[in-house]
């Protein structure tokens, strides 16, 4: 068996299999669950890695499942009727990013969960979540994606709902169960049109056929609705502060992870399935969302007083930052592909930047509520005398995330601005009062918790957890000190991936 | 319930379930297959717990999530006995054995002895629809309100 040829497939199967199989090991013993959750993340990881590492050097991997052999895309007359894995740079990206997110939770989630709150529930539901975002990101067939789309929203639903014994934990859940089931059958509905006209559900093949026709439209404007719900753009981001807040911390940063997947999706359709027909109009309704999702994030964050909600809104206007990047993309790479392919690797730069520091956030806020017993402003205070670690944790992801120089949120957001800057330089201008307005949050939010003085003592955030956090802070100076290492060698290729890649992605399934 | 309710859902139960495995047994052949025919087994559990009451099925919510695990794993596993050449290969279709006998061209009643890991993915599929709508059931049953009688 020739692994490489295999890795795309088996980096979705192996975390699958590990989850259906992690209750059954509970059943027997907790540290054989945990042996095996250990066993379960190091495969898929590796075989991510690997996956990437191919894709980066070689080109696009693709995988046909239940074919004579994995390249034999083309059923006899020339149509892809298989389901068809294709990983471009843009899938191994995200792939790498879950990867990341995944490891770091899982570490987190060792000290942070307790048994007795149904600890094996939540791993569970983790390692399926994390199946699902990677088969989102490497998938080549529209209903396959759509599949994917329905096991991340059961897994991250179960999560959100994870504090059954909290009355707001049922009902973030039940919120986010609706708006995850609406904006499924927004996508199933798009697909069933596309279907219905072309008679094909891969993407590669669609993307070749597709006309532009009154029926396209309409499943565009689906496939948008359905993947900007899930990924918590305003003004369909009502369930986003809720799952945020209510999630365990480990859980929520692959929930920030899913929103990202479901941008990649979008953009796999925007760029690649429609790519042929752009329509500048599009660009500017991406934009133009984008825009508003940042500036009213930001806005309802000043006045939160619950530290996770806080930080949640925080997380929902970075979802702005990328859409304003890639929507500025999308508007004027077809005029001036130069400026255009920043502004796209601005965006897809954010994703990373993104689930690294708002991912601190969230773990330094579950240790706070782990160690002070809450999370609201008005009765926290003076943490910074106990939790020295995490204190600095919180202020590296809060300025991180504001945009200060030297930190990873600043590179990308500086590509943003720029790029925004040519199309409207009100764009920037209001890109920027959004990054100023979350400084403001943050430093109210790290006075408020962790500056004055002792209210009662705190206590002490296992080091496994902040093991984890450190991770992520490390990534937070390294992405910040070295970008151009990284735009260079991961996020470039990515960019090109959407836009000038389209007719290899297209080539790699279909041939010629 | 009655003693007429228990005494008739005695009789039916096995004729659901049986039903429901004739769904999954067929599922390469005719309309339906693991997820219809667990769905139908299921509501085998729903009569029980509707005659019975839930505290009486108490017992069953432990080997029915058992069974859910089990069905999935099959299912997996299943799939991955192709991977020596590509991960979901049919391997048993065609081999001889059982589900392996190759089918026949052209228009024909059905024959169930084919399909290779198809039906047998069925029945992963289906064990995983009982043991997962059965347990969840049980579970509404045992911490449901007592409101809605």
């Amino acid at each position: 068996m020739n692994l490489t040829a295999h890795a795309p497939i088996l980096a979705v199967a192996v975390p699958l299999l590990g989850a259906f199989a992690l209750p059954l090991w509970a059943k027997l013993h907790t540290s054989l669950r945990d042996l095996w959750l250990v066993l379960v993340a190091g495969v898929t990881g590796a075989l991510t890695v690997l996956v990437a590492v191919q894709v980066y050097t070689v080109g696009i991997q693709v995988y046909t499942l239940g074919a004579a052999w994995p390249l034999d895309t083309l059923a006899p007359g020339g149509f892809p009727i298989r389901i068809i894995l294709t990983v471009d740079a843009l899938s191994a990206f995200l792939g790498l990013i879950t990867v990341l997110v995944a490891v770091v939770g899982f570490s987190y989630a060792w000290r942070y969960l307790n048994e007795d709150e149904g600890k094996t529930l939540a791993l569970t539901l983790g390692t399926l979540l994390w199946a699902g975002m990677l088969g989102m990101a490497f998938t080549g067939d529209l209903f396959n994606l759509f599949v994917f789309f329905e096991v991340t929203s059961i897994a991250a639903c179960g999560l959100v709902g994870y504090r059954t014994w909290a009355s707001r934990g049922p009902e973030a859940a039940f919120k986010t169960m609706v708006m995850y089931t609406v904006g499924g059958l927004f996508v199933l509905l798009a697909i069933a049109l596309l279907y219905g006209e072309y008679g094909a559900l891969n993407l590669a093949y669609l993307a070749r056929q597709i006309s532009g026709s009154v029926v396209d439209r309409i499943a565009l404007g689906l496939l948008l609705g359905g993947l900007l719900m899930k990924a918590g753009a305003v003004p369909l981001h009502m369930w986003a502060p809720d799952a945020y807040g209510e999630a365990p911390a480990q859980a929520v940063i692959l929930l920030v992870a899913n929103t990202q997947i479901s941008l990649y999706a979008l953009f796999r359709v925007l760029f690649t399935l429609y790519g042929g027909v752009a329509d500048p109009a599009i660009g500017w309704l991406v934009v133009s969302l984008g825009t508003l999702t940042l500036l009213v994030a930001a806005l309802m964050a000043v006045v939160q007083m619950d530290l996770g909600r806080l930080v949640a809104f925080g997380a929902v206007s970075q979802i702005g930052y990328m859409l304003l990047g890639v929507g500025v993309g999308l508007t004027v790479i077809a005029a001036r592909p130069a400026y255009g392919l920043v502004a796209i690797q601005g965006g897809i730069f954010h994703m990373l930047n993104d689930a690294v520091a708002i991912g601190l956030l969230f773990l330094a806020v579950g240790a706070v509520e782990k160690a002070a017993g809450n999370r609201n402003l008005a009765n926290l205070g003076g943490l910074g005398h106990d939790l020295t670690w995490t204190t600095g944790f919180f202020l590296l992801g809060s300025l991180a995330l504001a945009g200060i120089p030297p930190l990873n949120g600043f590179a990308s957001k500086l590509m943003i601005y720029q790029s925004s800057f040519l199309l409207s330089p009100i764009l920037s201008a209001l890109a920027i009062l959004a990054s100023i307005l979350l400084l403001a949050v943050f430093v109210k939010a790290f006075q408020g918790a962790f500056l004055g003085p002792r209210l009662r003592k705190a206590e002490p955030v296992p080091v496994s957890m902040l093991v984890a956090m450190g991770v992520l802070a490390l990534g937070v100076l390294a992405l910040g000190l070295f970008p151009e290492l990284v735009v260079r060698h991961l996020v470039a290729p990515a960019a090109d991936a959407l836009w000038k890649g389209r007719d290899l992605y297209l080539q790699a399934v279909l041939g010629r | 319930m009655s003693v007429v309710v228990r005494t008739i859902a005695r009789i039916l139960v096995p004729v659901i379930l049986a039903f429901g495995g004739y769904v999954i047994l067929h599922g390469h052949l005719t309309p339906g297959g693991g997820f219809q025919g667990g769905a139908v087994a299921a509501s085998a559990v729903a009569l029980l717990l509707v005659a019975f009451g839930a505290p009486s099925l108490k017992k069953l919510k432990s080997p029915l999530s058992v069974l859910e695990d089990l069905g999935g794993i099959a299912f997996v596993v299943l799939a991955f006995l192709g991977i020596g050449t590509t991960f979901f290969f049919n391997l048993l279709a065609g081999s001889g054995g059982l589900f392996g006998a190759a089918s026949p061209i052209g228009p024909n009643a059905g024959f169930l002895n084919t399909g290779g890991t198809v039906p047998l993915m069925n029945w992963a599929v289906g064990f995983k629809v009982l043991g997962g709508l059965g347990a969840v059931m049980v579970l509404f049953g045992l911490f449901g309100g007592d409101d809605d009688r």
